[in-house]
This record gives structure tokens, C-alpha cells and sequence, in this order.
């Protein structure tokens, strides 16, 4: 009898799982809760506008260059870029890589500079190297959700703090760092996204980030500096990046061709004092012995055409456009007790509403109307965040995103009523909440009221 | 035999629907049956209607699987299928529905308030808070009628909360409850045919007895089967639970889930189509009993043999 075609054989069976689960290791045990990734999961289906990706638009990059650019490579280098590469990574790719730090004022050693598999890799590779089990690691509140896995799978007790509109409150990692010492502890490394934060879409002034370097350096503890939008600036000045303030001694700098080019071809990379980076080098080979080689092709072909800057220009109106007409539907849709920061690049806008919704909720209810966001806690390890939520606005167009901001703005009113209704009056300022597990209650982003502070 | 699996759709609960699903998809192909996998969408009544499977395996949990609307399709297809009928998974997958059945029928189940969202929109239902609240005294659970898992299950430990707790179990239903506390032992019993399995007992490991979401994570509940419990309890509570079952019109299989509090055992809810997967209650209970997952699925599928509606089956 011949199997029928519709047999079910992709996936590891869940028996297997269970023969399995008693070798599991300690630290698989971080994993989240499965009813909202569950949720999360639903996100995904077609009728759903989900204003929940960090994506950026691919569908901008025209499909002919890159046809041509992967023809040359197969007429012209087929072998080398079908064969092995070395760990570090291409010389040519970091030509490329030097390029675009270049553009944002920085001038590192190409042996400094490893090419790794997406910026995410390069977290990776830097919390194997830095961390062991319980080290204290801080990061921004709210910290990119991507990273928070990481941290927790090499069991790194996470430290948060704050951030307002000027980025990190470093004066609070201040008191942070100087407690850790009373106690003889020190921070392994402190993670940020300094310009155009994910989640929060805020930037650290430059004030801020001198001081955090003077910070580092007193302390002789370690930046790992995320900068995958640098470039994606739609208003205002540039502002340095921490690696150039400091000189790179004590700044690990991330970088991603992800959101000027395309997160599909998992093209990263770290530059790292060369002590650190040896060790790294150890852990990448270790990981996948070396990047993938066709991409790093395909983004040296891409180079050499010398438009690479034309296209960011053409992301930056792209996108600022969409961030100005997300921003336009917050103002219109979003009701008056919600707030939301307003970002001068980047991708996200992070917006804050009052403390008795819940944002996982929330997001049930929402996606009854078929619009989709990420909730706010997915950015701290310690559950707070419970009432904020993270907008995407790249990867989505104009029309969606005033149809799905206001999609949320409706269940979110609904639920502004009800509370008010069942509380018989307007919603106190300090409305009752439970003692969140960090100390700290309140989640201290953002601060925009809707209508208020535009420009 | 040609079984086809009905898993995933639409509901909050797709993906613990789709874990069940593929779990029972390797146990009936060990077991030789012919399987088509089904993730229910659009096209469900067409592809059941193309495949002409000898018996469905409904493995969909929260709305559309198992609130019946599933089961009423296969029936008016006339294909056997697993687990309760339409009626009874009706009644299970509200849980205001299944508390009056239960009372009705004297089966006891905690005190509880129920409410639209248009009576608090329409009917000044908010004045009445301050007098359930006495009633039902505090803590109390706030749920919403329909929903499965922890999902919108809140804690009120002070009239305070109560709003908040409110505003999140609407999130998920436009019903919901308002339902005394009751202090005690967390156990399930899962019942196979007529048959009680052994009852399973979960132990949250955190202080804060009151974060339903750790029920759900691995790592943070401990679940012993069978519960260590004497004789006369354990009698007790099986007994309840044989009753709910039978109150709420199940076959097949189900799982009540109860408290058993100084007062006795009480009902919370009744599964209609518990989970399957690699962690949850019912195959771990079976497990206790000595019935292997492969055993279990082949147990299910008699029962549904046995219980096929008049006509349906050859």
C-alpha cells in the first residue's frame, strides 16, 4: 500500500520529547510561558496586521540587482563562495563593515572586527565569553526582548535599569554599579542600544554617553554597544557612537547589516578589544566554525556597486514617513491616558498605558480584531512592563499601520471604560497596582501624553 | 484505519492543540492507523468530506474544537469522533453553563457571579461589586466564562484589584465570573470512559500561590500522580468528579479539575478535551495507571466506537 501523501513526518515527535526530558539541561528551564507564546504564535496569521515584528521592508530592495549580483557571484566565484570561509570572516566583508562604521565616525582595526551570523550571534558569542552562571549583567529597562533569552540561557542575573526619554538613566547605573561593588560584585558587561532603542525607540543623549564611558572606565567593566540602527536616523543631529567616544578599550561594539540591507542573510558583526576577541573567535568556531560565506559574498558584490548609501537614504524616507504616520494614528486613535515615546530613528515606538492593562491581555482581545503588538514585559526579566507594548512601524505600510493603531486605540478605550465604569470615576494617578518584584514599581517610560509634545 | 486528526484552528490555545495533535498522529501511526493530519481552517468540512475518514480524533482545544461547534459538523458529516458529544462540550467550554449544571445536578462546585460586559455597560452592574464581594469574600478568582488555560485568570486579593482583574478576563470573553476562593489542594482527575484514573495533584513551587501563569511553566509546578491523599479523601474526591462528568454529559474522555478545601471537594471546571501533550494531565494520569500514551489513544478511539451517533458508524 502506498503512503498517502498528506503523511505527517516533519517534526520530532513529542514522544521523543518526553524520552528525552530527563536530560534536559538547568538552564532550558528559563523558558517563558507557554500560554503567551502561544499567543504570540497567532500573531503570525495572514488576516492579522502585526505591528508586533522588528522587521524591516525587503520588498524595497530591488529583486533585478539582486539577481545580477548573485549571477556575477556564481559566474565569476562559484567555489570560493560555495567553500569554507575562515571564522573571523572575509577581509572583503570587513572592508564593507569598515564602510559603514566609517559613515557614523568610526574607524576600527579590521583585525578587531569578527563577521558573525546576525547581530543576535554576536550577543551570543559575547555572553559565552563574558558570563558564568549568576554574574550580574545589566542592561536598559526595557532591554531589546531578543537579548533577554540570551542572558538567561547562560544564567546571568539580569540587572535593569531605567530609561527615559534621554536613554538609560545613567545615573541610576550609577548607583547600580557602586552597590554591586559594596557587595564585591562585578557586572560582567553593561548591554545597550544607545540610539533609537528597541524596544523604546528612545536615544541616549550625549551627555549620557560620555558619561557611561567615564563609567565604564572607572569601573573597568565592559559596554556592549547594539547598534543596528545607527544609520536609520529620520530627525535631528547624529550623535557619536560610545565605541568612538571611548576609544574601544572597554566598548564591545555590535554592529548588523540586518536593517540597511537584510536581516535574511544573518550578517553581523563585533569588534572587540583583541584579548576579548580571541576568545570570541574560540566561541564562534566552536558555534558554526565560520559565517556563511555566499552571504558575505553577496554583500561584498553589493558593495562594490557603490550604492549601498542610496538605499539607506531611500530606507530613511521609507521609514520616517511610516514613523510619522504611526505616530499621526497614536495622536488620533490612542486615548488621552496612553503615552508613547517619540523616536528620532529606528524602528519601534514603545507606548505605555495605564498601569490596570495588562498588555498580554490585551493582546488576546486585540487579536479578536486582528491586529497584533509585543507586550511590554517581553523586555524585562522581572514582569515588569505589564502595561506598555512595543509598535513596529518599518516593515508595515502606511495603511495598515493607521488601520492597526486604531484597531488598538478601540480595544484599548474599551478597556479604559470598563475600568472606569467598575471604578465609578476617572482612573486615579496612581492607579492600584500590585508591588512589582523589582523593587521599583512603576515603569518609568515614556512620558508623552497623547496631543502633547509634538516636536 | 483511516483517522483523521483535528488540530490547531484558530483558538488561543492553537499551539498546545497542535502538540496534542502531532503527539496522537505518532501514537495512531504506531499503532497502524492510516492518519490525516488536519489543522482546522476554512477548508475543514471539504476535507473531511474529499478524505472520508472512518473516525475524527478531535485534539482542538478552546473555541471552535471544544465548545462543539467541531463536533456538530462531524455529526452532520456523519463521522465518528473522540472525546464528548456537542452538548457536552457546550456546556464544559462555559464555564457559567457547567456551574449551574453542576449545581443543578448537586455536585458542588464554589460559590460564584456571573456578567456580561453589557451589564456593566447597560445595568450598573459596578454597584453590585461591593455586595458580591462580601458575599464571595476575599481573595477571589475573576476568570472569563470561556477560555482555557490560565489565560485572563486573575487574583483579587482586596476590593481594589478587582477591577483590574476584571478589565483582564474581559480580554478574553465578553462573560465572566466572579468566583470564591478556595483554599486547599489543587487536583485533577482525569476519567477514561466510565473509568476514574488516578487523581494528579499540582504543587506550585513559588511562594505566591496565586500566579496561575506558573502552573503553566515548566519548572515552577510540580505535578505527583497519584496525589498522596488517605483513602476516604481520595474516594471523596473521585466521586465528585465521576458525578461532574457525568452531570455535564461527558464520553470519552474529560478532566475535572477541583479544590479540595475544609469543606470537601469542590468543582472548578471540566475539560471537554483536555490536553495530550508530553506535559499534560490526563496522559500523565493514564501513565499512573498503567496505560501507556499508544494505549490511551487506542482506549479513546473504542470509546468513540462505541459512542458513535446512530448511523454513523458501518
Amino acid at each position: 500500500m502506498s503512503e498517502p501523501p498528506h503523511r505527517r513526518r516533519a517534526h520530532a515527535s513529542a514522544r521523543d520529547l518526553e524520552r528525552y526530558g530527563g536530560l534536559f539541561a538547568e538552564r532550558t528551564k528559563v523558558m517563558r510561558s507557554s500560554a503567551m507564546r502561544d499567543l504570540m504564535a497567532i500573531t503570525a496569521r495572514p488576516e492579522v496586521i502585526s505591528l508586533a515584528g522588528g522587521l524591516p521592508d525587503t520588498s524595497t530592495f530591488p529583486p533585478k540587482s539582486f539577481a545580477a549580483q548573485m549571477t556575477r557571484i556564481a559566474q565569476e566565484s562559484s567555489a570560493q563562495a560555495l567553500q569554507y570561509g575562515p571564522t573571523e570572516g572575509f577581509e572583503e566583508t570587513k572592508d564593507c563593515i569598515l564602510q559603514v562604521m566609517g559613515a557614523e565616525g568610526m574607524l576600527p582595526e579590521p583585525e578587531d572586527v569578527i563577521v558573525t551570523t546576525g547581530g543576535q550571534q554576536a550577543i551570543d558569542l559575547i555572553t559565552k565569553t563574558l558570563v558564568d552562571p549568576g554574574d550580574p549583567v545589566i542592561c536598559e529597562a526595557p532591554t531589546y526582548p531578543g537579548a533577554v533569552p540570551v542572558f538567561c540561557s547562560y544564567q546571568a542575573e539580569m540587572i535593569q535599569v531605567d530609561c527615559d526619554e534621554q536613554g538609560m538613566r545613567v545615573d541610576r547605573l550609577e548607583e547600580v554599579l557602586a552597590g554591586l561593588a559594596r557587595e564585591g560584585r562585578r557586572p560582567k558587561f553593561i548591554y545597550s542600544v544607545p540610539s533609537f532603542q528597541n524596544p523604546a525607540g528612545v536615544t541616549l543623549s550625549f551627555e549620557r554617553r560620555r558619561r557611561l564611558v567615564e563609567l565604564a572606565r572607572e569601573h573597568e567593566v565592559l559596554v556592549v554597544e547594539d547598534n543596528p540602527y545607527g544609520l536609520l536616523r529620520y530627525e535631528g543631529e547624529p550623535l557619536p557612537p560610545l565605541f568612538q567616544l571611548e576609544g574601544g578599550d572597554y566598548v564591545i561594539y555590535v554592529g548588523t547589516f540586518s536593517k540597511i540591507l537584510s536581516p535574511g542573510i544573518r550578517l553581523g558583526w563585533a569588534v572587540a578589544p583583541p584579548p576579548v576577541m580571541e576568545k570570541i573567535v574560540l566561541g564562534k568556531q566552536a558555534a558554526d566554525l565560520c559565517t556563511s560565506t555566499l552571504t558575505q559574498y553577496f554583500v561584498r558584490e553589493y558593495f562594490s556597486e557603490g550604492r549601498w548609501r542610496d538605499y539607506i537614504a531611500d530606507l530613511v524616507e521609507i521609514y520616517r514617513r511610516r514613523r510619522d504616520v504611526m505616530l499621526e494614528a497614536l495622536d488620533k486613535h490612542f486615548p488621552a491616558q496612553a503615552t508613547w515615546t517619540r523616536p528620532e530613528g529606528g524602528l519601534f515606538i514603545w507606548a505605555t498605558l495605564p498601569e490596570y492593562i495588562d498588555s498580554g491581555d490585551l493582546l488576546a482581545k486585540a487579536l479578536r480584531e486582528d491586529v497584533a503588538f509585543v507586550p511590554g514585559h517581553a523586555a524585562y526579566g522581572d514582569g515588569r512592563g505589564r502595561s506598555s507594548m512595543r509598535l513596529n512601524f518599518s516593515g508595515v505600510r502606511e495603511e495598515e499601520i493607521r488601520e492597526g493603531v486604531r484597531r488598538i486605540g478601540k480595544v484599548v478605550a474599551e478597556q479604559i471604560a470598563l475600568y472606569e465604569r467598575l471604578t465609578g470615576e476617572l482612573p486615579p494617578a496612581a492607579a492600584p497596582q500590585r508591588p512589582a518584584a523589582g523593587g521599583e514599581s512603576a515603569d518609568v517610560l515614556p512620558f508623552r501624553r497623547a496631543g502633547e509634545g509634538r516636536g | 484505519m483511516r483517522v483523521a486528526v483535528l488540530k490547531g484552528g484558530r483558538s488561543l490555545e492553537r499551539g498546545v492543540s497542535l502538540r496534542s495533535g502531532a503527539r496522537v498522529e505518532d501514537a495512531l501511526e504506531r499503532l497502524g492507523h492510516d492518519v490525516l493530519s488536519l489543522d482546522v481552517g476554512a477548508d475543514l468540512v471539504r476535507r473531511l468530506g474529499e478524505e472520508r475518514p472512518e473516525l475524527a480524533f478531535v485534539a482542538l482545544h478552546g473555541r471552535d474544537g471544544e465548545d462543539g461547534t467541531a463536533q456538530e459538523l462531524l455529526e452532520i458529516l456523519g463521522i465518528p469522533y473522540t472525546g464528548p458529544g456537542v452538548s457536552a462540550c457546550a456546556k464544559c467550554m462555559d464555564k457559567v453553563l457547567a456551574k449551574h449544571e453542576l449545581r443543578d445536578a448537586g455536585v458542588p462546585t464554589p460559590d460564584w457571579f456571573a456578567f456580561n460586559d453589557t451589564a456593566f455597560r447597560d445595568l450598573g452592574a459596578a454597584d453590585a461589586l461591593a455586595e458580591i464581594e462580601e458575599r464571595l469574600g476575599f481573595p477571589l478568582v475573576v476568570k472569563p466564562a470561556r477560555g482555557g488555560s490560565a489565560l485572563g485568570v486573575k487574583f483579587a486579593a482586596g476590593a481594589e484589584e478587582v477591577p483590574e482583574a476584571l478589565v483582564a478576563a474581559f480580554s478574553y470573553d465578553d462573560r465572566v465570573l466572579l468566583e470564591r476562593f478556595i483554599e486547599g489542594r489543587e487536583l485533577a482527575v482525569s476519567v477514561l470512559g466510565a473509568d476514574p484514573l488516578p487523581i494528579v495533584e499540582a504543587i506550585p513551587h513559588e511562594s505566591d500561590p496565586y500566579d496561575f501563569e506558573a502552573r503553566y511553566e515548566i519548572g515552577r509546578t510540580t505535578f505527583v500522580c497519584p496525589a498522596e491523599l488517605d483513602d476516604g479523601s481520595s474516594q471523596a474526591v473521585t466521586a465528585v468528579a465521576l458525578r461532574a462528568y457525568e452531570a455535564l454529559g461527558c464520553s470519552g474522555f474529560s478532566r475535572v479539575d477541583l479544590m479540595l478545601g475544609a469543606g470537601g471537594p469542590q468543582v472548578l471546571e471540566v475539560n471537554a478535551i483536555p490536553g495530550l501533550t508530553d506535559t499534560s494531565l490526563l496522559p500523565q494520569a493514564a501513565e499512573a495507571a498503567g496505560i501507556d500514551f499508544e494505549q490511551l489513544v487506542e482506549r479513546i478511539i473504542e470509546l468513540a466506537d462505541e459512542g458513535a451517533p446512530i448511523g454513523a458508524s458501518d
